[in-house]
């Protein structure tokens, strides 16, 4: 049982929220660059870790508003709550962040308008 | 396409009985020790060493585990195997599930699977000589709405053109079945129909594990508790051995079902795998008079009940929202669960809860199994089973040995392969297993 403080609306019980998994995953912009098995990263796999898990949370039946939170899947500890948009400024957070194999992913670097992809788009056109 | 029959008549059982000569269990071994005061039992297996090299290692001594430790031997011949459990047998999701046997599912790669292993429940405890309490009483799965009810008639459509038995009840007819349910309708998710497999039912799961393992150490596999794998040993792109809290183990096949902690080992791999880890409750009242001779299950208000033998009432909820891996829910999932039950069954209001527990599923994005060979050669995996695995255990088993003994996945197994993920061709079972078991 957690006691989820939403930062909009203080401390409520876990009732009141809904959870939307895993947080920080970006869709690829360039797609069509994409082998099937690099959009799966994206579509299908999800970071599953026995320890501190990044994921996002709605306030589901308050005010509704999305958030971040760094929460242990073992202990049930909330280490951090930030808001959508940012990165989670603890450091454990920023550790487990770091960690995680999405950031090694082409499809995390196709989320990216990289200058380098569009070079060469440009080259093909 | 009616020629092509799903393959589940006849599944090859391997041996019957115990061939390797431990002593059996009948009626007159009962008597004979009754006569001796209960003194001359031997243990069911023995407490075996891990050895330096095996053929095949086994990652989880749960149902799943010991079941393709015994098939490996049984059918396959392959005794040199060993199961290496981090904890006790069945100690995990084998011992926590809620019992329910049943292979009414709406695809045919799993209707091929659930009635494989459902043909093998049938003769297993004759194959395996223990008791295991295989019970064929029924499962009721009860719909709340008009919806609900058409969804529910084509899902029997779909299931009994592939051989399996099915029916649809209306109100009257599940009074008549189960005289404890209140079919008033006016409640707030009144019983609108229903449908049964007869051919489903319950088991009694501490045995499916303890009759696997007592077979399977009479064929030679050592089954090693107390052993945690720490890592997979790699040269190259192919598998030679594990570390464990025992220290090392060569061997050339890894075949890994451990369930919740599937990612955790995958990861020693550097394998990923699509499944997410989440909290599954439920619960037992005091033992009462028997009073539900079936099992009834409601996919709407995320609730499955049956009586066990000694009399509890059995409860199971729907998976928690959160990842987890601390083997315990969160309140409102079996409160919720409750709220139905009571509503369903007002005769249950009183009854007070005996034990609560919760074990880790692996969950699937389409809801069915993970049967696969790897990217690493010799290492396979068998996961994802979610909230359902219970009933495919000996399926499941079956088919995964057939794959680490041929290193090719049978007609069964092949529609469960990890690259499903990347081609798109998903066993999407979320109205059949989303809720129970």
């Amino acid at each position: 049982m957690l006691l989820i403080t939403c930062p909009h609306c203080g401390p409520r019980d876990e009732s009141e929220f809904s959870c939307g998994g895993e947080a920080h995953i970006a869709r690829p912009l360039a797609e069509n660059n994409l082998t099937d098995a690099e959009f799966a990263d994206y579509l299908f796999l999800r970071d599953n870790p026995k320890g501190l898990f990044l994921e996002r949370w709605r306030h589901a039946a308050g005010c509704r508003r999305w958030f971040n939170m760094a929460r242990d899947t073992v202990t049930h500890e909330i280490v951090e709550i930030y808001p959508m948009g940012s990165g989670p400024a603890s450091q454990a957070g920023k550790a487990a962040h770091a960690a995680s194999w999405r950031r090694d992913t082409a499809a995390e670097a196709a989320a990216k308008p990289a200058p380098k992809a569009r070079a060469k788009k440009e080259q093909v056109s | 396409m009616a020629s092509e029959k799903p393959d589940h008549d006849g599944p090859d059982r391997g041996l019957s009985g115990l061939p390797g000569g431990k002593p059996k269990y009948s009626a007159f071994a009962l008597a004979r020790q009754a006569m001796q005061y209960h003194q001359g039992w031997q243990r069911a297996w023995r407490d075996a060493q891990p050895q330096d090299e095996y053929d095949v290692v086994i990652i989880g001594g749960g149902g799943h585990g010991l079941a393709t430790a015994y098939y490996l031997a049984a059918v396959h011949g392959i005794s040199r195997v060993a199961v290496v459990e981090k904890g006790w047998l069945g100690g995990g999701n084998t011992g926590r599930n809620t019992t329910i046997i049943r292979s009414n599912y709406l695809w045919d790669e799993s209707a091929a699977i659930y009635e494989h292993a459902l043909k093998l429940w049938e003769g297993m405890s004759q194959d395996l000589n223990f008791n295991v309490m295989f019970s064929q009483r029924g499962v009721l799965t009860i719909a709340h709405s008009e919806h609900e009810l058409r969804e529910m008639s084509r899902r029997v459509h779909a299931i009994r053109m592939n051989g399996i038995d099915s029916e649809i009840l209306g109100p009257d007819e599940i009074k008549k079945f189960v005289p404890i349910i209140n079919i008033d309708q006016t409640i707030r998710y009144p019983v609108m129909g229903g449908f049964l497999q007869k051919r489903g039912g319950t088991a009694r799961h501490d045995a499916v594990a303890w009759g696997y393992a007592r077979a399977a150490d009479d064929l030679g596999v050592d089954i090693i508790q107390n052993c945690e794998v720490t890592g997979l040993r790699r040269n190259g792109r192919r598998i030679v051995g594990i570390d464990t809290s025992r220290g090392f183990i060569k061997t050339r096949k890894v075949g890994c079902v451990v369930a919740g902690h599937s990612s955790v080992v995958a990861a020693m791999a550097d394998i990923r795998l699509p499944v997410a880890s989440r909290p599954l409750q439920a619960l037992v009242s005091e033992p009462i008079k028997p009073i539900l001779d079936t099992v009834i299950m409601s996919n709407a208000v995320h609730m499955y009940i049956s009586q066990s033998d000694k009399g509890e009432m059995v409860l199971g909820a729907g998976v928690d929202k959160y990842n987890s891996y601390a083997q315990r829910g969160s309140f409102p999932v079996p409160e919720h669960m409750i709220s139905a039950a009571v509503e369903l069954f007002p005769v249950l209001s009183r009854l007070r809860m005996l034990r609560h527990w919760g074990g880790i599923v692996d969950t699937c994005p389409d809801a069915s199994p993970i049967i696969s060979k790897t990217d690493v050669e010799g290492l396979y995996f068998n996961c994802g089973w979610g909230t359902g695995g219970f009933k495919a255990t000996p399926g499941s088993g079956h088919v995964f040995a057939d794959l680490i003994a041929n290193d090719r996945p049978n007609r069964i197994a092949a529609p469960y392969a990890l690259d499903r993920f990347q081609t798109g061709l998903l066993i999407d079972e979320h109205g059949a297993a989303g809720v129970a078991h």
